[in-house]
């Protein structure tokens, strides 16, 4: 643990604290885009925004694999377990995001459906070799962090001469996100993006390195500085980005050294370039289509493919009328702007993908900040808890 | 299996001990027969049940303990508690179902600042359970009740199809004694109340987590399953009337327990990370897993809200005691109509501690 400690010592953070308060100028704004849930959750439970000045602004991106994984491609899952009498292995947090007609994983698990929630594409294939009889399929989630051991598990699938084993691909790629937030039409629809730079993600860029992102600060003059996860990354990236946008500066900056490269891991980058192909474009949930922004298996390994083993269509669903959540992906609006967030719209009822894991916008406003829109608490009392 | 001898003999209670062959602990399985009523339930309870709680009131054989009422002074009160146990797997490293079991309802009785005095025990077996492991549980909750000094009295038994159940399901029901001058509930926190908990958090949900199947990792963590009510008698004795609000934080942890108390008692707390004990080992464990350490359970640990005069008190009698050594003083309750758990981090910066919403899951990214 010391290695870990190291990054979330309190005094260290309190002293960069006062460098971006001293740095950042008070006649402006600055607002940045966290792509990665992950340091949407290391900011709202290391409280890391309560140290940040009045004008620096942290933005919850799309970076949340389960924010932005569309209904329709949960209803197929759950069709593959209900209707094709599959045993669907997932991700835990996949369980609970809601579905169309009321229904979530967790919810067809109780009708009777064999899902079941898995820590790696590895227990899948163990779940495969123990049940010849039955077919098994992985609902392969996430962006570049997961998508290599997915690939693995398929390659091993085949050396194995699995013949009941597939995956539903649902892996998406970060950079085509990024660029889609400051990029898309609806952009025009909502208004200007109010975006001065981005905290990179971590475990993603470890896998793909640094070099992805450098066309995008190019091509929209964005500051980008990748971040680990712990809270003193991305206090460190915060005030490098300051840095950037004082200097009028747009480029990659790597505050994660430790663990990120420029080229990123070769070995993860062929396997998956092995295993899978570009889709011209995918739905995210948020987002609507995005072109050549997911990945699916290629035909050398289609009878790994679900998509291509089972009779599956994929039928788009549209989201709740009065969920924000592709405003608030794009960072347009907050989790507050939303009228059902907190009412109708919480953690234990989630309306809205965002709402569904700690690291999406909504629920980590909701169980982390909800405080700070509300109010309250006699300040003396705390200080006499010191 | 026994039974076809079983099936010539005529009662349980009245066949020559050489007419019955007694039950195969190594080898033997639960089965349908255990369950029904008849010889071989008998032969279950004589061999294993009474023979493990042995105690007077069981040993009268009814199917109700009967006893005379604990003498009371006025003002005394009864205690009534119950909770049943099902844990997977049975066994994890410090403990298993059946010291759970015996725990969690002394426990229950001991959070209203009760003395423990008599427990029941049903137990659910699944047809095809060995009767090694249900001998090993058995033992295990006897032992405890026996540490503990509360005799399990009464019981029932009975068995469900394999595949209906998991092993074992043991419900347990404890009565008890509050004192005339103790008043301990959920709604008594008031603004200005100091808030202490017992030691570190988190080692029995780690403890239980580590032997999952799909999860094996290595770890030293025992789960920190014990009976507190001494703890407590001591925390009583140590200053009478302090203590307003007893709880123990077991499923949902922590912070789902202090969220309850707040609720209860229309009151919010602020809290402080840097002085929440957990073991180095919890800490890494929750890491690798996408888990807080706030929200895992804890079967041997409790959080206590006492008037600030005496807090002090309080604190030195938790530390004085065993299952109080690592106690601290946590923070503070605070007037607050939200009834929010706020805390401030090890990082200076503030946050919520918010209720768990459904069961932790282990994160992806
Ligand atoms: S509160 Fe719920 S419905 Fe509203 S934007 Fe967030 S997730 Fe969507």
């Amino acid at each position: 643990m010391k290695y870990i400690d190291e990054f979330r010592d309190g005094e260290l953070a309190r002293q960069i604290a006062v460098r971006i308060a001293a740095e950042a100028k008070p006649e402006r704004n600055y607002s940045f885009m966290e792509f990665c849930g992950g340091h949407t959750h290391a900011i709202s439970r290391y409280g890391v925004d309560s140290l940040l000045p009045a004008n620096v602004r942290m933005v919850h991106g799309p970076g949340c694999p389960v924010c932005v994984l569309p209904i329709g491609r949960i209803d197929m899952a759950i069709r593959l377990a209900l209707e094709h009498d599959a045993i669907v292995c997932c991700y835990g947090d996949t369980l609970r995001v809601p579905a169309s007609d009321g229904l979530s994983l967790m919810k067809a698990k109780a009708r009777g459906g064999d899902i079941r929630m898995v820590y790696s594409p590895s227990d899948a294939l163990a779940i495969a070799r123990d049940n010849p009889a039955r077919e098994v399929v992985f609902f392969a989630i996430g962006f570049e962090t997961t998508t290599p051991p997915t690939a693995a598990a398929i390659r091993s699938a085949q050396q194995q001469g699995l013949k009941n084993f597939s995956v539903l691909c649902c892996h998406v790629l970060t950079p085509a996100a990024i660029a889609h937030v400051l990029n898309s039409p609806e952009v025009k629809k909502y208004g200007t993006v109010p975006i001065d730079g981005f905290v990179g993600p971590a475990h993603v860029s470890i896998v793909i390195g640094s070099a992805p992102y450098e066309p995008f600060a190019q091509e929209y003059m964005k500051p980008v500085v990748i971040a680990g996860f712990e809270p003193l990354d991305v206090m460190q990236a915060i005030l490098m980005l300051i840095r950037q946008v004082n200097e009028g500066r747009a480029e990659v900056e790597n505050e994660f050294t430790r663990a990120v490269t420029r080229d990123g891991n070769w070995i993860a980058i062929d396997l998956m370039d092995e295993i899978f192909e570009l889709r011209a474009a995918f739905e995210w949930r948020g987002l609507g289509e995005v072109p050549l922004s997911a990945l699916r298996i290629c035909g050398k390994y289609a009878q790994f493919d679900a998509e291509r083993r089972f009779p599956l269509e994929y039928a788009p669903v549209a989201d709740n009328k009065a969920c924000e959540c592709g405003a608030i992906l794009r960072g347009v609006k907050r989790p507050t702007d939303c009228k059902i967030f907190g009412t109708v719209c919480t953690p234990e009822n989630p309306v809205g993908s965002c709402m569904v894991s700690s690291e999406g916008a909504c629920a980590a406003h909701y169980s982390y900040g909800r405080f700070r829109s509300i109010p309250v608490v006699a300040e003396t009392v705390t200080e006499a808890a010191a | 299996m026994s039974d076809n001898v079983m099936d010539e003999a005529v009662t349980a209670s009245t066949v020559k001990k050489s007419y019955v062959r007694p039950l195969d602990f190594k080898n033997g399985r639960v089965d349908m027969n255990h369950g029904a009523g008849g010889r071989a339930a008998s032969q279950l309870i004589e061999e294993l049940f009474v023979k493990a709680f042995d105690n007077e009131l069981l040993r009268q054989g009814n199917d109700g303990a009967v006893f005379a009422p604990p003498a009371l002074p006025a003002g005394a009160r009864l205690v009534m508690a119950t909770d049943a146990h099902v844990v997977s797997p049975l066994f994890f490293p410090g403990g298993d179902v059946g010291c759970l079991s015996v725990h969690g309802t002394v426990n229950d009785l001991a959070m209203s600042g009760a003395k423990p005095l008599y427990l029941t025990a049903s137990f659910i077996l699944e047809e095809g359970f060995a009767l090694a492991d249900l001998k090993r549980v058995v033992e295990s909750m006897a032992a405890a009740a026996r540490d503990a000094g509360v005799p399990i009295v009464t019981g029932d038994t009975k068995v469900v199809e394999r595949g209906k159940g998991d092993g074992v399901f043991i419900s347990t029901t404890g009565l008890g004694v509050v004192a005339p001058d103790v008043d301990i509930g959920g709604a008594n926190a008031r603004a200005g109340d100091v808030i202490l908990l017992s030691g570190t958090v988190g080692e029995h949900g780690v403890a239980v987590l580590s032997q999952r199947e799909s999860l094996q990792f290595e770890t030293s963590i025992a789960s920190d399953t014990a009976a507190l009510h001494e703890l407590v008698a001591a925390m009583l004795a140590a200053a009478p009337g302090a203590v307003r609000v007893l709880r123990d934080p077991t499923r949902g942890g922590l912070a789902t327990t202090l969220n309850e108390i707040a609720r209860q008692s229309g009151v919010g707390m602020v809290l402080e990370e840097a002085q929440i004990p957990v073991l180095p080992q919890v800490d890494a464990a929750c890491e690798l897993l996408g888990l807080d350490p706030l929200y895992i359970a804890n079967e041997g640990k409790l959080i206590a809200v006492c008037a600030p005069e005496q807090a002090a008190a309080v604190l030195a009698a938790m530390r004085a005691h065993p299952l109080g050594a690592k106690a601290e003083r946590i923070g503070v309750v605070t007037e607050d109509p939200h009834h929010f758990v706020q805390m401030n981090t090890r990082f200076g910066g503030r946050r919520m501690v918010d209720w768990l919403s459904g069961e932790q899951l282990p994160r992806i990214c």
